[in-house]
């Protein structure tokens, strides 16, 4: 069907466009690796009381870093720039569908997703102290990929509101802080108590319980209450983004 | 016949377009293209001309007015499928391959062009591999060309195709689009070369500060813009030199004498009968600013 066609191929040159930006792959997909190298390699070895590895439990929330961060920035830097430069503007003469073109950012989110959950599944599997059994990659994988939504979402709202030059600056400042404070950096019972409190109002939070929750390494919470929660959040998100959209048609259109 | 033939590809009737901030870019503008034509909408920056192209792309409404593709809205999934445009656009995703940009484009128009032909069309044999970002100016816009037509549309709306590129790319550029044109096409170009909308066009409309100021064959309009401007050394005076015949307007510059005409031939002759001392002569063709201001002053009386 020529419709699903457009849609993959958009995909699929979205994949390649960025792929061959260094500045977007080093950000995006090494340096979730290399943090796991750092703490998740180094220290791995390290059990958690009652729980897991800390090497293993650090495929989880570094691949949650990662699926954020390729969202974030696939969609509000490219938003931003796209619709900025004008870009966008000579897509929409063409009869492409523009589900076209938000439907090619997330796969393109995806596809990255996965990988950098692969290369974390490799890594810690090489060093040793962070093996999972493929079963647990499986189930990391059915999880963190359809979470990237959520923050594909975000990073469209900001791509809806940002200037083409500013976006990678607010993306940067809305990444590294709740990375860090949604525990996907250091794990959050490490983090004095007020950050575990704000932590729960992050998106980045909670999909990390639920990836943590998958390998056996959650804090026992409902999963359900994680879910949920980034249901509201992705629903907000895109009204931003949606009210942006009509604020870009009103400035064409009125 | 086809109807590409019968019914107007596009056309402005009684167009105002204003911003929010009360700028109005476009007053009661009315424009058709013809079709089979080349119409080329000739204007200075900040004439309307990208504003016009907007409406009849659909990327913008009228204030008041009606801008019609096809005898439907712009806007229409139909008429994004006939008509093929190239913006000004100040960035293109610069790791694509050419090749890459032109497969995705084509996927989107039920009826492209093939590949090969495209790529001869605008002038893209031996570069089809290059990445966007490594291309020269010229090859960039003639990629933007080939992106317009590759749906092979009946209608293709040009905006300042060439601005910015050099004499040789430029002449390129002209060599694809008329190729089009022959081809049978509507084609709305627009310009601020005079000389463009000469080389190109079947008709000129003229633009100025959002209004048609002028409407015609491109040797109409250049009748308007043949006028030349002198500068010289010379023992007459000011006042002797304007009252010469075919002397438009005579001003002091100084230590020469500016004067602008219809006929620099006939001028310079005459000055120098009356004055074999005359020196330092430079003869320029009055630019479009010039013709402009003459057409809008003669719209005024």
């Amino acid at each position: 069907m020529n419709m699903l066609r457009i849609h993959l191929l958009e995909a699929k040159y979205e994949f390649l466009k960025v792929m061959r930006v260094p500045g977007f792959v080093v950000p995006t997909v090494l340096f979730p690796l290399i943090f796991y190298v750092f703490f998740g390699v180094a220290l791995g070895h390290q059990r958690i009381p009652g729980s897991v590895m800390l090497g293993q439990y650090l495929i989880a929330t570094y691949g949650t870093f990662g699926v954020i961060g390729v969202s974030l920035f696939g969609f509000g830097v490219y938003v931003a720039v796209e619709r900025g430069q004008g870009w966008l503007q000579v897509k929409r003469t063409t009869p492409m569908p523009i589900s076209a073109y938000f439907v090619a950012k997330m796969i393109m989110a995806m596809l990255f997703s996965a990988i950098i959950l692969l290369g974390l599944f490799a890594l810690g599997a090489v060093s040793g102290n962070g093996v999972i059994p493929i079963m647990a990659l499986l189930k990391l994988m059915a999880v963190l990929i359809p979470g990237a939504i959520t923050f594909c979402a975000a990073g469209l709202a900001v791509g809806y509101f940002a200037g083409p030059n500013s976006a990678s600056g607010i993306v940067n400042l809305i990444y590294i802080p709740m990375s860090f404070l949604s525990g996907l950096w250091i794990p959050i019972w490490v983090l004095p108590r007020p950050i575990q409190t704000i932590a729960l109002f992050l998106p980045g939070f909670h999909l990390s319980q639920i990836a943590l929750g998958v390998i056996g390494a959650g804090r026992g919470g409902s999963m359900l209450s994680h879910v949920i929660f980034l249901i509201v959040a992705t629903t907000i998100f895109l009204a931003i983004a949606y009210a942006g959209y009509r604020r870009d048609e009103g400035k064409m259109y009125g | 016949m086809r109807n590409i033939h019968t019914v107007v590809p596009a056309c402005l009737a009684n167009v105002t377009k204003a911003y929010d901030g009360n700028v109005v870019a476009l007053r009661e503008v009315s424009l058709d293209i013809h079709p089979g034509e080349l119409t080329a909408l000739l204007g200075p920056n900040g004439a309307g001309k990208t504003t016009a192209v907007k409406l009849l792309l659909g990327l913008a409404a009228p204030t008041s007015g009606i801008a019609r593709v096809f005898n439907a809205d712009p806007r229409d999934s139909a008429n994004r499928a006939r008509t093929g445009a190239m913006l000004q656009v100040a960035r293109v995703p610069e790791t694509l391959r050419v090749r890459e940009h032109i497969d995705l484009f084509s996927a989107y128009y039920p009826d492209p062009l093939p590949r090969e032909q495209v790529i001869a069309a605008a002038g893209l044999a031996g570069i089809e591999s290059k990445k966007f970002g490594e291309l020269s100016g010229g090859q960039k816009q003639r990629v933007l060309f080939a992106l317009a037509i590759c749906g092979n549309p009946d209608l293709l709306i040009l905006d300042e195709p060439t601005v910015g590129l050099d004499v040789e790319a430029r002449r390129a550029l002209w060599t694809q689009i008329r190729g089009f044109v022959e081809r049978g096409k509507s084609i709305l170009l627009t310009t601020h070369y005079l000389e463009e909308a000469d080389a190109l066009a079947d008709r000129v409309v003229v633009i100025d500060r959002g209004r048609i100021i002028a409407e015609g064959s491109p040797a109409d309009i250049k009748a308007h813009a043949a006028g030349k401007r002198i500068r010289v050394r010379t023992r007459l005076t000011v006042a002797e030199v304007r009252a010469l015949p075919q002397v438009t307007t005579a001003t002091n510059g100084g230590a020469s004498i500016e004067i602008t005409t219809s006929s620099s031939d006939e001028v310079i002759r005459t000055l120098l009968s009356r004055d074999p001392s005359l020196a330092d002569i430079e003869i320029h063709s009055a630019g479009l600013e010039e013709a402009f201001l003459a057409m809008t002053s003669g719209a005024n009386k």
